[in-house]
């Protein structure tokens, strides 16, 4: 069948068209060795701000674990929590970390299914951040209990008298999901850098050869080991796809299922789910400047990949922004009075800075990210995207603590509760902790992905031998693309 | 094995509660009747309970930390300004015994990570000690906020030597880090109803009662088995048609006080309060 182009106005029209070459993600200047040599050094020498981070970091965690040590010994009283306020911070905080890890599996599972490559060069460091921060999570799982000593009674253990945990409790589930996805992330971020590993085992000596020879597990880079590679790696992807998913709206039934007014909200799985990877991108976007600095990695982590991540940070910014307006208005406008008295009490009552700190931090801030220079400059960014988590984490905590002040029960009506030093010094020990665990990480495994750096080389200049660097590629070759796409190459 | 047992009794554990005639065939239902016009606000069954469950005194400090373990409180509201007048006639305050209101539905107990509290056959929600892990999402869910947790390790501070002597040797002393709550007093019904099962009977009614609804001196609490439609209190909840399992009650005649708190969140609850009376010609 034949079909006869209509004749169309614009048809006859020419279009002047200037060819603009597309900012490439990586310099022209990056070759395989340079890529080696590059990423090799950022487990020897790197810049001194990496110990001044790192010891930063292990003194935070020191002190945090002499905070819980302190509450360990003498009870969970020391944190100031009381009866109406059985969470505060530690609920708050694990809700933030686990929402944390959510990006890297977005960028290394998600964007890896889809090929979008320009994830390539910072999807490694992401997916470590994912598997630190679930780790930071669940320590505050454990900080929390009363009896910390009896945690393992929530997992579902065979024991001789057959009790098993009671499955219908969210914390249970909740239990489960991070169980699980620590699991499969810890897999998954140790399966993609197998063959890093086998770079880093032929060009270590001593020590270090010995572990990355025993976690190389004999890698050769033969075909048929890339072959299973690829499918192993791209089935984990798709396995790790619904379970970012899953985790966090799990999460949110800890608050879903719960009647307390504020957290009887429907919409509370896919919310978590956004808020998760709005921080986590705009974590991945500190993390990207800290690495870019602290290991010299500007020739990989270029200005045009950090521009994708600051869209696509934007776009989940306002999907977030929009769960959270929406969220509202259903309780402003639903039948339970209750919540709707919550809602005024959020944004009118004594944790009202916390409520608009969290509306300015996590909703007005983005809209910054719009201006270039903002995108461009370093410093800039890094501050913005640090106060984008700090409204994020002012998000958790205005979840929890205004809900607990103002429920169902008149009696229990407590105004301006705050939590005790102890509980704010956990909580800068779990930053501590994640940051450690993290510059340990970027010391002594490569956080920058070698080999599909070199995939992406690769593609580029195979790309320009074919069309050629300058030639309008698609003008000459597909000459009718250019009037379906409106014009625009 | 018990394996097979969850698996051949699945459909046991998505049983809706409560429901008609739930306690037809079970010989006890615990349940009570407070009477708030009768209530004086004097505190006597909160000291009967601490000195009946071994309830640790935490201290003014502690007690201003919302650290207090008081399973039933006094709760006292007052007007504000204008009202006071009109609703408070008497310028006083207007008293709510509040202790654990043992819900059929009770919200603490499906969130529960452990299994630590759960229902027993004789409807009373239960707290075990030993497998409470301390997550106090049951305290979180409680929309009355009468579950209790231990935030210091009370029996090293509560009863310095030779204190310890006066405690319940019936009652377990709780150790840091668990809920605890308001138990219906537990001990003496378990007492009671052993003993009472190897005369071959039931419980008489009145022969238990809580050490509150013992020590009221108003007889503002009254306590006994729903289950047996002859008692005082299954009597009282007839009377002001109260039903267990409905969350809806409809009135046939005015000047029925019977009510039961928040029941519009479907909790079910076992203690039914009799709405104080007020002068308002005065």
């Amino acid at each position: 069948m034949s079909h006869t182009v209509p004749s169309h106005p614009q048809m006859d029209v020419q279009i002047e068209r200037k060819f603009v070459p597309k900012q490439k993600d990586l310099g022209e200047d990056v070759n395989w060795a340079q890529i080696n040599k590059d990423v090799l050094r950022s487990l020897e020498k790197p810049r001194p701000a990496f110990w001044i981070i790192f010891f930063s970091a292990l003194a935070l965690f020191s002190f945090g674990v002499y905070c819980e040590v302190y509450q360990y010994q003498t009870g969970m009283g020391v944190s100031d929590l009381n009866n109406p306020q059985v969470w505060g911070l530690y609920i708050a905080t694990f809700i933030f970390w686990i929402g944390m890890g959510h990006s890297g599996t977005l960028l290394s599972a998600l964007l890896h299914i889809i090929h979008a490559d320009w994830r390539k060069p910072i999807y490694r460091y992401s997916e470590a951040m994912t598997t630190f921060t679930l780790m930071t999570a669940a320590l505050f799982v454990l900080v929390h209990m009363g009896r910390l000593w009896q945690f393992y009674y929530v997992v579902a253990y065979p024991n001789e008298r057959w009790v098993w945990p009671n499955f219908t409790s969210p914390l249970v589930w909740d239990a489960t999901a991070i169980g699980t996805y620590l699991t499969s992330s810890l897999l998954f971020l140790y399966m993609g850098m197998i063959p890093d590993l086998a770079i880093c085992r032929d060009n270590a000596k001593g020590a270090r050869r010995a572990l990355y020879k025993f976690l190389s597990l004999g890698w050769q880079g033969t075909d048929r080991q890339w072959g299973n590679f690829k499918v192993a790696y791209m089935t984990m992807a798709c396995f790790l796809m619904p379970l970012a998913v899953s985790v966090h709206s799990i999460v949110s039934t800890d608050f879903a299922v719960s009647q307390n007014p504020g957290w009887h909200v429907t919409s509370f799985p896919p919310y978590f789910v956004l808020g998760a990877l709005y921080s986590g991108c705009s974590g991945i976007i500190t993390l990207f400047i800290v690495l870019r600095y602290v290991f010299r990695f500007e020739a990989y982590m270029t200005q045009p990949i950090l521009n994708k991540l600051i869209k696509m940070t934007f776009a989940i910014a306002m999907v977030w922004t929009y769960l959270d307006l929406i969220e509202y208005a259903t309780t402003w406008y639903g039948s339970d009075e209750v919540a709707r008295q919550d809602l005024v009490y959020r944004a009118t009552g004594d944790y009202a800075l916390q409520f608009w700190g969290m509306i300015f931090c996590a909703m007005v801030m983005p809209f910054t990210l719009l201006i270039r220079f903002v995108r461009q400059n370093y410093v800039v960014l890094l501050i913005i995207s640090l106060i984008l988590n700090v409204g994020m984490w002012l998000e958790r905590f205005q979840i929890i603590t205004p809900t607990f002040a103002k429920s169902h029960y008149p009696w229990t009506w407590t105004a301006g509760w705050w939590p005790s030093w102890v509980q704010w010094g956990i909580v800068a020990g779990s930053f501590g902790w994640f940051t450690m665990l993290f510059m340990l990480y970027c010391k002594i495994f490569p956080s920058v992905s070698m080999y599909e750096v070199k995939e992406m080389v690769h593609e580029q200049n195979m790309h320009d031998k074919l069309h050629g660097a300058q030639a309008p590629a698609h003008q000459t070759a597909l000459g009718a693309i250019p009037e379906m796409n409106g014009g625009k190459i | 094995m018990s394996l097979s047992n969850l698996i051949k009794n699945w459909s046991n554990f998505r049983t809706r509660r409560p429901y008609e005639g739930q306690y037809d065939d079970s010989p006890y239902k615990w349940a009570m009747v407070i009477d708030l016009d009768s209530c004086i606000g004097c505190n006597a069954c909160t000291v009967a309970c601490y000195a009946e469950n071994n309830l640790p005194v935490v201290g003014k400090e502690r007690f201003g930390k919302g650290h207090a373990m008081h399973w039933i409180r006094i709760e006292r509201y007052w007007g504000e300004g204008e009202t006071l007048e009109t609703e408070f006639p008497e310028r006083g305050a207007q008293y709510l015994p509040m202790l654990c209101q043992q819900c059929e539905a009770a919200p603490c107990e499906p969130v529960c990570p452990v299994g630590a509290t759960h229902h027993s056959p004789d409807g009373l929600n239960t707290q075990v000690y030993n497998r409470c892990v301390g997550s106090r999402y049951c305290s979180a869910n409680c929309p009355y906020k009468v579950r209790y947790f231990n935030w210091w390790n009370y029996p090293e501070r509560a009863w310095p030597n030779p204190l310890e002597l006066q405690l319940n040797p019936d009652v377990t002393v709780r150790s840091k880090g668990v809920m605890e709550k308001c138990t219906f007093c537990m001990q003496r019904l378990r007492a009671g109803m052993d003993k009472a099962k190897t005369d071959g009977r039931i419980l008489a009614d009145g022969e238990v009662v809580t050490a509150c609804a013992q020590a009221c001196p108003t007889s503002a609490i009254t306590f006994g088995n729903l289950a047996d439609k002859n008692s005082k209190v299954a009597k009282m909840w007839k009377t002001q048609q109260v039903d267990l399992a409905k969350n809806v009650q409809e009135k046939t005649e005015d000047g029925i006080r019977g009510y039961r708190i928040l029941e519009d969140l479907n909790t079910y609850p076992s203690i039914v309060y009799l709405e104080r009376l007020r002068n308002m010609a005065s």
